[in-house]
């Protein structure tokens, strides 16, 4: 089936209308050598043939509500509140486009402007865009937006920060003339020995993740502070739901924050879409990429809001643009901006609260079991690296775990060859006190 | 006026309830060192859950969508979103999958993002094809870094991209940030790349034209085989901006055209919801020369079962965290396997009709400036209302009384006062008609009463807003002190 609407009189008349006698008349541009001779696509289904399919390839997949998940690594699993999926699923939210016609579009932008304000207050930030597609994108949107501001070639960055943002960094600026660098973390966290005597004034910026992707806190003060000495940006990577607990980003004096913002209300969906965060200081509020909502006002005085600061824009600048992006992920600022207002600020510590609770069960009890100890000594937020000391394997010990609806951690020797015995644990609001006791009844079993 | 979500916050006023720790509680002191710790909470609103309901309920009123609204934006594709593809992406075992569970507990959506990738292949003609970058922009910036690696690796240093003067903004804009240089190339006369043009800029620095076809005037381009053949005598590649698939379904593929790479957006000709700017979806396809340097991880079938291949020795590496946008995957997936081939055809067809249609309807109104047989959308040129001092800008802010969400306007480039204008498949010829009619009566009243239109609109929540002073006093925040203008009601 399909969703035009045209009756074949409708066809016929419109034909007529157009001056030709036939719809191939219409295709006649087309040169025949192209035409499209074959589709070997299946014929199409109904609706209750497709939801059969679909049920038949939902059918071979287990969701973190069937088994307990302590997968973490970006992408942890988080309670949706109900009013999120049911505002976020109208159609006027869903199914306009970039609001190009501010006056038909104030709820999008006074939406954008009420989430731009929200992500400030969280990061402690002055100044936040639209969105971007996710994570690591909107880090490797910092990393150029600090190599444009600074004019210098260096970039230092942990290797603590998540391997696949530091690959995707690498995919963007690698058509810039610049060398990105690492910062080792033999202690779990940045070493600010080789930090120093890596900065110099050719330093754009220095790039750390907090809580980096041990779980382990960064000490973000002085590494922000050193860059600072040289005139380098200060650039974190951080999680939202942590910044209930732990100091966001601005107290901290980063000049760029960025975040995946798909834990403030969105399904974590395979990976996708997620919710890049960008913020910054006021200084770089004309350069940074994105759409930005504005709040002025209409002809007749009302506040009113639209989309500004357009000349750094792609339609406007083209090849001189602050970035290509376009599309941003707006169905997404929505959710967080919903989930965020009806958290507020108590139910959001709370929840960080949780998070940090739950974790720190999870950990203490793993460490009770005498086979696992810690990778690293250092306080975390809700995600942690174990090192396994008996003779199982992490990968044994998982395919174990799975038999009994269980998805153990994150083994990551194939990202940290010289942590081979390691895996990643994390717990956050959804795993019950019940998930964890099964779970360590089960590695008892081993 | 509408009241902003923070200005109905009442201290101390709870919604959402988490439950207890269940476990053992440990204070805060034993958890994180004192120094981590925030000493200043967020200043998040605090309301009730009807408070956020009805805020939320009510500002969605104040937007034009799909949904309520004809809104015929010009390469934009705003067609109708099946709601059945949102309903399966959020079944549970869609959405709450995590990115690195086992493959063994992913195998339906492991073959659901395998079979996108045969359904793309086959209906563009490509070879294979990247479902990572998760929008347009990122899928150019994705073809042209593997035009780089593709050179590179053929020891050539190329570092010019050709694009035509319609081009996308987007182009440009990737084209420089993946490192290359640009070189505009002028439209001829109707509209297309001028072959003697393009044979004049072609030199062994060029590492690849960037054409968007059917290009932004709607228009096919007619020696697209002679354009590609002449790109690949001189070693440069074509990439094809998909924007404008729409009009190709079941019609023709790029791949027989000569295309090296292009991206999709699927939002646009997939049907996915543009979720008020996002998020969309932009897969990459690929001749077989240049799938080694396609982004990794790549999903790989072996025997019955799927899994994810991070091998790539010549991949120009990640653009996501993880794999794209899965969400919009999924319902691009189901979009696909409901057209089916005929549907897609039919699609195709609809799209091209009503565009025309529409065309034909106001040709005795506006001037068509490239007059060739359009495809899925036209431009027409409102440069004879300047006689009356209304300008494009007005036209548009007047059809939103109407109940038209506005063309694309001001773009192409190569038009003046241009409306650019696709209304897509889905909508009826009634609709086509009132709009029809509607730009006929506006240009009634640009004769008789422009004032009305400069002032336009006078029935949407707010009038004209004042786009100057957004940007030259940014307030792209609100803080606590700042005093609401004018409280009247909107």
């Amino acid at each position: 089936m399909d969703y035009t609407p045209h009756t074949d009189a409708d066809i016929q008349d419109m034909l007529q209308t157009i001056g030709v006698g036939s719809p191939e008349d219409l295709l006649a541009e087309i040169p025949q050598e192209v035409r499209c001779r074959s589709l070997n696509v299946p014929a199409g289904l109904s609706e209750t043939e497709v939801l059969t399919l679909c049920e038949q390839l939902a059918a071979s997949n287990r969701s973190m509500h069937e088994f307990a998940s302590f997968l973490g690594f970006g992408a942890a699993h988080h309670a949706i509140p109900t009013i999120v999926d049911a505002l976020s699923a109208r159609g006027e939210w869903l199914t306009p486009y970039t609001p190009y016609q501010a006056e038909a579009s104030q709820g999008t932008l006074q939406m954008i402007y009420e989430f731009q304000t929200m992500i400030c207050e969280l990061m402690g930030m002055e100044v936040a865009n639209a969105s971007l597609y996710d994570g690591a994108s909107a880090l490797a949107e910092a990393a150029t937006l600090a190599l444009r501001v600074t004019g210098r070639r260096r970039l230092l960055i942990g290797e603590t920060v998540h391997p696949h943002y530091r690959q995707v960094v690498s995919t963007y600026v690698s058509g810039f003339p610049c060398v990105v660098q690492e910062l080792p973390a033999a202690s779990g966290v940045a070493d600010l020995e080789a930090l120093s005597a890596a900065l110099n004034d050719d330093v754009a910026a220095v790039i750390l993740q907090q809580p980096n992707v041990f779980g382990c806190l960064e000490p973000m003060e002085q590494a922000v502070a050193a860059a600072h000495q040289v005139g380098a940006l200060g650039v974190a990577s951080v999680s939202p739901i942590s910044l209930g607990l732990l100091q966001p980003p601005g107290a901290y004096g980063a000049d760029i924050a960025t975040a995946e913002g798909r834990s403030l209300g969105s399904p974590v969906a395979y990976g996708g879409p997620g919710l890049g965060l960008l913020t910054t200081t006021q200084a770089l509020l004309r350069k940074i990429p994105g759409r930005i909502a504005g709040c002025t006002v209409d002809q007749s005085g009302r506040r009113s809001f639209t989309l500004t600061l357009q000349t750094r824009e792609q339609h406007i600048r083209r090849e001189k643009a602050t970035s290509n992006v376009c599309t941003n992920e707006g169905w997404l600022c929505l959710r967080a901006t919903i989930f965020l207002s009806f958290l507020g600020p108590e139910g959001f510590r709370e929840l960080a609260q949780l998070n940090a609770q739950k974790a720190h069960e999870l950990h203490s009890r793993l460490v009770e079991l005498g086979f696992m100890k810690p990778l690293f000594d250092q306080p975390f937020f809700h995600e942690f690296a174990m090192r396994c000391l008996n003779d199982h394997t992490v990968e044994e010990i998982n395919r174990k775990l799975l038999r009994q609806g269980l998805i153990g951690g994150l083994p990551i020797g194939r990202w940290y060859p010289h942590h081979p015995d390691a895996s990643l644990w994390c717990a956050t609001e959804t795993i019950a006190q019940t998930d964890i006791d099964r779970l360590i009844d089960a590695l008892k079993r081993l | 006026m509408s009241e902003l979500i923070f200005e109905k916050s009442v201290p101390g006023r709870r919604g959402y309830r988490l439950p207890a720790h269940d476990g053992p509680q440990r204070p805060l002191r034993d958890l994180l060192p004192a120094e981590h710790l925030r000493r200043q909470p967020p200043r998040l609103p605090e309301a009730s859950e009807l408070d956020v309901v009805r805020h939320y309920t009510r500002l969605s009123q104040r937007n034009f969508s799909v949904d309520t609204h004809f809104y015929p934006l010009g390469s934009c594709t705003m067609k109708y979103n099946p709601k059945l593809n949102d309903r399966i992406a959020s079944w549970s075992r869609f959405a709450d999958m995590h990115p690195l569970h086992p493959a063994s507990c992913a195998q339906g959506l492991l073959r659901l993002l395998y079979e996108l990738e045969q359904l793309l292949c086959e209906i563009t003609g490509m070879h294979a094809f990247t479902l990572q970058p998760a929008a347009g922009a990122q899928g150019e910036l994705t073809g042209l870094k593997m035009v780089r690696a593709y050179h590179r690796a053929k020891r050539q240093d190329r570092s010019t991209i050709l694009i035509p003067d319609s081009a996308h903004g987007t182009n440009p804009a990737s084209a420089s940030l993946s490192g290359f240089q640009v070189m505009e190339l002028k439209s001829n006369a109707h509209g297309l790349i001028d072959l003697a043009e393009l044979r004049g800029r072609l030199s062994n620095d060029v590492a690849a034209l960037m054409l968007t076809n059917p290009n932004t005037l709607g228009l096919f381009e007619r020696d697209i085989l002679a354009i590609t053949a002449l790109c690949h005598e001189h070693g440069a590649l074509v990439y094809m901006d998909g924007a404008n698939m729409n009009a190709l379904l079941g019609l023709a593929k790029p791949g027989d055209m000569g295309v090296d790479l292009l991206q999709l957006n699927l939002h646009k000709t997939f049907s996915t919801p543009h979720g008020g700017g996002g998020p969309g979806a932009g897969p990459v396809g690929v001749s077989r020369s240049l799938e080694p340097f396609l982004p990794v991880p790549r999903v790989r079938k072996t025997g019955k079962r799927f899994v994810w291949d991070e091998r790539g020795r010549r991949s120009i590496g990640r653009v996501h965290a993880f794999y794209g946008n899965v969400g919009v995957l999924v319902r691009a997936y189901i979009y696909i396997r409901t057209l089916g081939r005929e549907g897609l055809e039919r699609t195709g067809r609809a799209a091209i009709l009503n565009a025309n249609y529409l065309k034909a309807r106001l040709a005795d109104v506006f001037p068509v400036p490239f007059a060739g047989r359009c495809l899925h959308e036209f431009v027409v040129s409102l440069t004879p209302l300047k006689a009356c001092g209304v300008t494009a800008w007005d036209v548009a802010k007047r059809l939103l009384d109407y109940g038209f969400y506005a063309p694309t306007v001001y773009f192409p480039l190569v038009v003046d006062e241009a409306f650019m204008i696709e209304p897509t498949e889905t909508e009826s010829r009634e609709t086509l008609e009132a709009f029809a009619n509607a730009l006929r009566g506006i240009a009634q009243e640009a004769r008789t009463n422009p004032e009305l239109l400069r002032r336009a609109p006078h029935q949407l929540p707010v009038n004209r807003v004042d786009d100057v002073k957004a940007a030259r006093e940014p307030n792209v925040r609100w803080t606590p002190s700042q005093v609401p203008v004018s409280n009247t009601s909107g």
